[in-house]
């Protein structure tokens, strides 16, 4: 393979740049062989889904979707066989390098375009692959009667692949190739009914409010290639060290405004809400389980930078801490199904975006929290699609209510995950919540009162807004559209829910207390010791459940027990703000919008009234009148044309003869 | 010189090969078109001239490069330059045979009137058509073109340079009068260009008299030696060098010589414009860069600003009138005149890096025109081409794929990042500046931005406009679709990775002198 002669030639520079001691303390990267070495299957694999389905047309309407499902499943199985490559070696030498091509050289820059296979990177790719095939398996369902199915699978496909290469990647260059990729496969699929203009704009929407983010990662990048000259991640953590303490800030805080971006985080939360556009099915994989994630994988993946700049790092876990009381806030008010849903993960990362803002301690708790979190999400979500199929694709759950026994299936799957998110004692939620709660009680002095408070407080809310979207879609009375007749999904969907509602249940349990996220994440994030929290943990995890208790029940008495009106009634000024995203749109229209329009209109102004009229308006003018005038040489007479030649040679030599 | 016994010269005939092979193909050419049936020889003679071309193409690739040197008595010089041209040339004389092969499933290459001879009009055009008269002609015409344009970029010599310039010529003359639809145009077209190119022909034998009479030899090795050591009768060089330099200049289209290019490019049939614009350019070029660089290169301080102000006033008439044009056709003409001035600033530059940036330049515009001036041809209205920019309004809904190939083709032409025609300005603007020639990039870049204008018009017709009554694209056969693609794909494989081609360039851009 040339693939793998090319990878031996340049072996010897991605081990140099690895070699750099220091930084992570970690493993030293070795290059990858049998298996492994063929790690850029798994992207290339869907990758050629996505390219055989959109070239292919037509012809792959038939056999197209089965296709797509089957390469994302072939991918999860190369994921799986790395894995067991990887556990065969030493916890230190976990951490593999597939070079591939030489890729950028200019000037001082060289970089060559390789993968990394470390036990971050791989659990990430299980997460993808795994809830990302049941989502396809799900989709086939979903989707059957629509007229684009195959265009749907090949953009999912292509999602699936740039998000491998986004948590593959080796350096930063390469992985915001994968970025890139993720957000234009975001930006196809919420606008995938683009026939309706408010799913177009949505569509819009989440891309340019991406782009704020990635002028962040694109400023990173910027200032890493002048302080360190390169991008892979192997030299630039390994001389972080090197780097002044204002340089590592500011690449700190660039990388957290593209992780905001991504992950939904205040204050580039605004377009998540909208995304949910979107085919549910995208819903579940892009926007609640995998692509918004990918922040804090950024942030978790810079760790080495974040280790040696504090100032950061506590921004990171402030903007956490204020997403998590945001999302839980909105997620209160919200009656769009989805929308909670929506609402509610971008509290969920706000956990996960406070954990690693937490410092080494917090690394392997959010990474943790963003696995389980993304079945359980993925399952509610896939329950939501199953609900709305029932409904006739409604999504106001104040016309939902007592759907219980007509969908059991969806009853019993979505309840999994609910009980998983809202904390529910050794379900996969409690588990890794409970550690964010717990650490960040461990902060010293007022950061551990703040944070630990807030991820306290954030339980409670989450409690009772997931309970009240439970309660108002399962129980109560029926308050449905007269034409509904809800029905069951088939099996194609719900065994896929089925799957993730047992990860949901049991994720925690055999992951945590065996040891085994712990140990093969370990070697990443090195060993640290939990320190002791400002109160003692049987204390937090008490409070915790109470919370919960109080918020779950809190739920059933407002929305269970009492009726739910069918519109939304009047309410207080708080929950105008909620129903409003606490106003975020507005803001957004006042301070960037407004201006940026208004600048825009002045522009078009100018340029028609000015600049056409006056500078090019004159240069064309012009232009034009010197043109009419040579035209008149161009009269089609052969004597003419023969006179011009003549005149020509004649000025050519007498400007010779002159000039001697 | 001076002995009385005439010695036969040594020519080493294996490294004139694929010369050969072409002038030996056009022959057999001419034999087919006697002895067979006017329904076979379609069938026959584009193969064989495809054939005869890539055979060429090989023998050019497995021999050329250890058979370099000067042969013939040393008035063909086989070296670098001349290798790629020839190669050049070839590449693009196929894909242009292609395009002028196309029948859209009639019985006959379409773009070729059935009886050249017969008055348009006439009852004899009618019976012509009756029976079922064809314009084979054009294939061994063509043949014998591309050879006289492989023998041009070659010839080390002014005679055999004037030879090889006449046998590209007169079979180019014919080809432009052989029109089908809007024959007068055509013959009016063929008229104008021969009778103006004997005329550049004339000064370019005085010059090149004059340079006899200076250096008592044709061979441009005696010139160079001639000027080197100063035989004292300048008043003969300088005229001499810019004479010949007209005759040249001519061939290119470059102003003030240029005034047959939009009347030609029009009348003639629409792929032998793409085929004359893309070949004759590159042989032309060639030649100018020998004779510039080899023959004359100590007169340079001489003729450089001759050829710095033509540069200028070629791509800033080219542009100017390009702006008022309403027909496609005339305005890939005057792009053209144009591009011309944009390859003159690479040849002004007089450095290594100004003949292979040239040559990349000439790669570039031939592998962006020959597919342009194909789908040029497939755009109809009722049986004739519609070359009237109106009757292309809104092509892009009805044709996507064709409309986005001219668009991508029109923003090469304009010269946009990502295409062909970015890396080749950028290249022959860098030769130019970094020999001192800073003003003459400044003047083609701001030409460059005014030639955009047109080339946006046409494109926002094309996509935006109303869509045009009876306009429809033919749909092509395997052989345009084959010319068409080859180039697109050229064309962004050089905009995105011009190095292997720049490569190429740079290390064959030496001289044997």
């Amino acid at each position: 393979m040339s693939v793998h002669d090319l990878s031996h030639g340049l072996a010897s520079v991605s081990l140099a740049l690895a070699d750099d001691p220091g930084g992570l303390g970690a493993t030293h990267a070795t290059q990858a062989e049998g298996i492994a070495g063929l790690g850029w299957l798994m992207i290339a694999l869907p990758l050629a889904g996505a390219a055989l389905l959109l070239l292919g047309g037509r012809m792959t309407n038939s056999w197209g979707p089965a296709l797509a499902t089957l390469l994302s499943w072939a991918s999860f199985a190369v994921g799986v066989a790395v894995i067991v490559q990887l556990t065969g070696l030493p916890a230190e030498e976990r951490a593999l390098t597939v070079p591939l091509w030489d890729w950028v050289s200019v000037g001082d820059l060289s970089l060559t375009a390789g993968l990394l296979l470390d036990p971050l990177s791989l659990a990430f790719v299980m997460l993808i692959t795994f809830v990302g095939s049941l989502i396809h398996v799900y989709s086939l369902g979903y989707m059957e009667h629509d007229p684009d199915k195959r265009r749907f699978f090949a953009y999912l496909n292509l999602f699936v692949a740039a998000m491998l290469i986004l948590v593959l990647a080796d350096s930063y260059l390469l992985l915001f190739v994968g970025w890139e990729g993720v957000g234009l496969a975001s930006y196809l699929l919420i606008g995938f009914w683009n026939w309706n203009p408010e799913y177009a704009a949505a569509a819009n929407k989440a891309f340019v409010v991406n782009r704020v983010g990635d002028v962040g990662l694109i400023t990173a990048m910027a200032i890493m290639l002048a302080t360190f000259g390169a991008l892979d991640f192997a030299t630039v953590h390994g001389n972080a060290g090197g780097a002044g303490d204002l340089t590592l800030t500011l690449i700190g805080l660039a990388l957290l405004l593209g992780a905001c971006g991504k992950s939904a985080q205040f204050p580039l939360q605004s377009w998540l809400g909208d995304a949910m556009a979107g085919p549910t099915p995208v819903s579940a994989l892009i926007h609640a389980a995998t692509m918004v994630t990918a922040g804090v994988y950024l942030i978790a993946r810079s760790q080495a930078i974040y280790d040696l700049t504090p100032d950061a790092r506590l921004v990171v876990a402030i903007v956490g801490a204020l997403t998590l009381l945001y999302g839980a806030i909105v997620g209160c008010a919200k009656d769009d199904i989805k929308k909670a849903l929506a609402a509610s993960t971008m509290s969920q990362i706000g956990y996960m975006m406070l954990a690693v803002g937490l410092g080494p301690v917090g690394y392997l708790y959010a990474i943790f929290h963003l696995v389980t979190h993304g079945f359980f999400k993925a399952n509610m979500f896939l329950g939501a699609g199953s609900v709305m199929h029932a409904m006739d694709n409604r999504v106001d759950m104040r016309r939902f209510g007592a759907l219980r026994t007509d969908i059991k299936i969806t009853f019993v799957t979505f309840a999994a995950g609910w009980l998983a998110i809202i904390g529910f004692p050794f379900t996969a939620g409690w588990f890794s919540k409970d550690y964010i709660i717990e650490t960040a009680f461990t902060m010293e002095g007022w950061q551990g009162w703040v944070f630990g408070g807030v991820a306290l407080l954030g339980a409670g809310i989450t409690a009772f807004y997931m309970s009240r979207l439970f309660f108002m879609t399962f129980f109560g009375t029926a308050r449905w559209h007269d034409d509904a007749h809800p029905h069951e999904s088939p099996l194609v969907m719900t065994v896929p829910m089925m799957v993730l509602a047992l990860g949901s249940l049991v994720l925690g349990a055999v992951l945590y207390p065996t040891g085994i996220i712990t140990g093969w994440l370990e070697p990443v994030f090195g060993h640290a010791e939990h320190g002791e929290p400002l109160i003692p943990v049987l204390a937090i995890q008490i409070s915790a459940f109470v919370l919960m208790v109080v918020g779950a029940g809190l739920a059933w008495m407002m929305y269970a027990r009492r009726d739910v009106p069918e519109t939304a009634p009047e309410a207080s000024l708080v929950t105008v703000a909620a129903r409003r995203d606490l106003f975020q749109d507005d803001v957004n229209d006042a301070i960037f919008t407004g201006p940026t329009m208004a600048l825009a209109r002045t522009a078009v102004d100018a340029d028609a009234t000015l600049v056409e009229g006056g500078v090019t308006g004159g240069t064309t003018g012009g232009l034009n009148a010197v043109s009419g005038m040579l035209r008149r040489a161009q009269n089609g007479f052969v004597r003419s044309y023969a006179l011009t030649m003549l005149l020509g040679v004649v000025a050519i030599l007498g400007a010779v003869w002159v000039m001697q | 010189m001076g002995g009385s016994m005439f010695v036969a010269p040594e020519i080493n005939y294996v490294a004139l090969l694929p010369m050969i092979i072409v002038f030996v193909g056009g022959l057999v050419g001419v034999t087919v078109e006697g002895f067979a049936s006017r329904r076979t020889r379609y069938a026959v003679q584009v193969p064989l001239s495809v054939a005869t071309l890539v055979l060429a193409l090989v023998a050019l690739i497995l021999l050329g490069q250890d058979n370099q040197g000067l042969t013939a008595a040393d008035t063909v010089a086989l070296d670098g330059v001349a290798l790629t041209l020839q190669g050049l040339v070839l590449v693009l004389s196929i894909l242009g045979l292609l395009a002028m092969s196309e029948r859209f499933g009639g019985d006959q290459p379409d773009a070729f009137t059935q009886s050249g001879v017969s008055t348009p009009g006439s009852a004899e055009e009618t019976l012509a058509t009756k029976v079922g008269a064809t314009t084979t002609e054009i294939y061994p015409l063509t043949l014998m073109s591309v050879g006289g344009m492989m023998l041009f970029v070659a010839a080390n010599d002014l005679l055999l340079l004037f030879v090889a310039l006449e046998i590209l010529s007169l079979p180019l003359y014919v080809l432009s009068g052989l029109a089908r639809r809007r024959r007068l145009l055509s013959q009016e077209a063929s008229l104008k260009y021969f009778l103006l190119g004997s005329f550049s022909s004339a000064f370019y034998l005085f010059g090149a008299v004059l340079l006899y009479g200076y250096a008592g030899s044709m061979r441009f090795a005696d010139i160079a030696a001639a000027i080197t050591s100063g035989v004292g009768m300048d008043g003969l060089l300088v005229p001499g060098v810019l004479l010949v330099a007209v005759g040249l200049l001519f061939k290119v289209g470059a102003v003030p010589f240029h005034a047959w290019t939009p009347d030609v490019y029009q009348g003639a049939p629409t792929p032998v414009t793409g085929f004359m614009a893309a070949c004759t350019k590159v042989a032309a070029f060639g030649a100018m860069l020998r004779v510039l660089y080899v023959a004359v290169e100590g007169a340079r301080l001489e003729w450089q600003p001759v050829i710095a102000v033509v540069a200028a006033l070629s791509m800033v008439v080219g542009a100017l009138l390009s702006i008022v044009q309403t027909d496609v056709k005339r305005i890939l003409a005057y792009s053209s005149i144009a591009h011309a001035g944009f390859i003159l600033t690479g040849v002004v530059a007089l450095d290594v890096a100004g003949v292979s940036s040239t040559m990349f330049y000439l790669a570039t515009y031939g592998f962006m025109t020959i597919p342009a001036f194909a789908i040029v041809a497939l755009v109809r209205s009722a049986g004739t081409e519609a070359t009237l920019v109106d009757q292309w309004a809104g092509l892009g809904r009805r044709s996507p794929w064709i409309a986005a190939c001219f668009t991508f083709l029109l923003m090469a032409l304009a010269g946009i990042p990502l295409t062909s025609g970015f890396t080749g300005k950028f290249a022959v603007f860098s030769a130019a500046v970094s020999q001192g020639w800073a003003w003459l990039a400044v003047i083609g870049v701001l030409a460059s931005a005014v030639t955009a204008y047109i080339y946006f018009t046409l494109v926002v017709q094309m996509w935006l406009g109303d869509e045009a009554g009876d306009t429809v694209v033919v749909r092509p056969s395997w052989m345009t679709s084959v010319a068409i693609l080859v180039g697109v794909a050229m064309t962004l494989a050089l905009g995105i990775m011009p190095s292997p081609v720049l490569d190429l360039a740079q290390s064959t851009a030496a001289f044997l002198r």
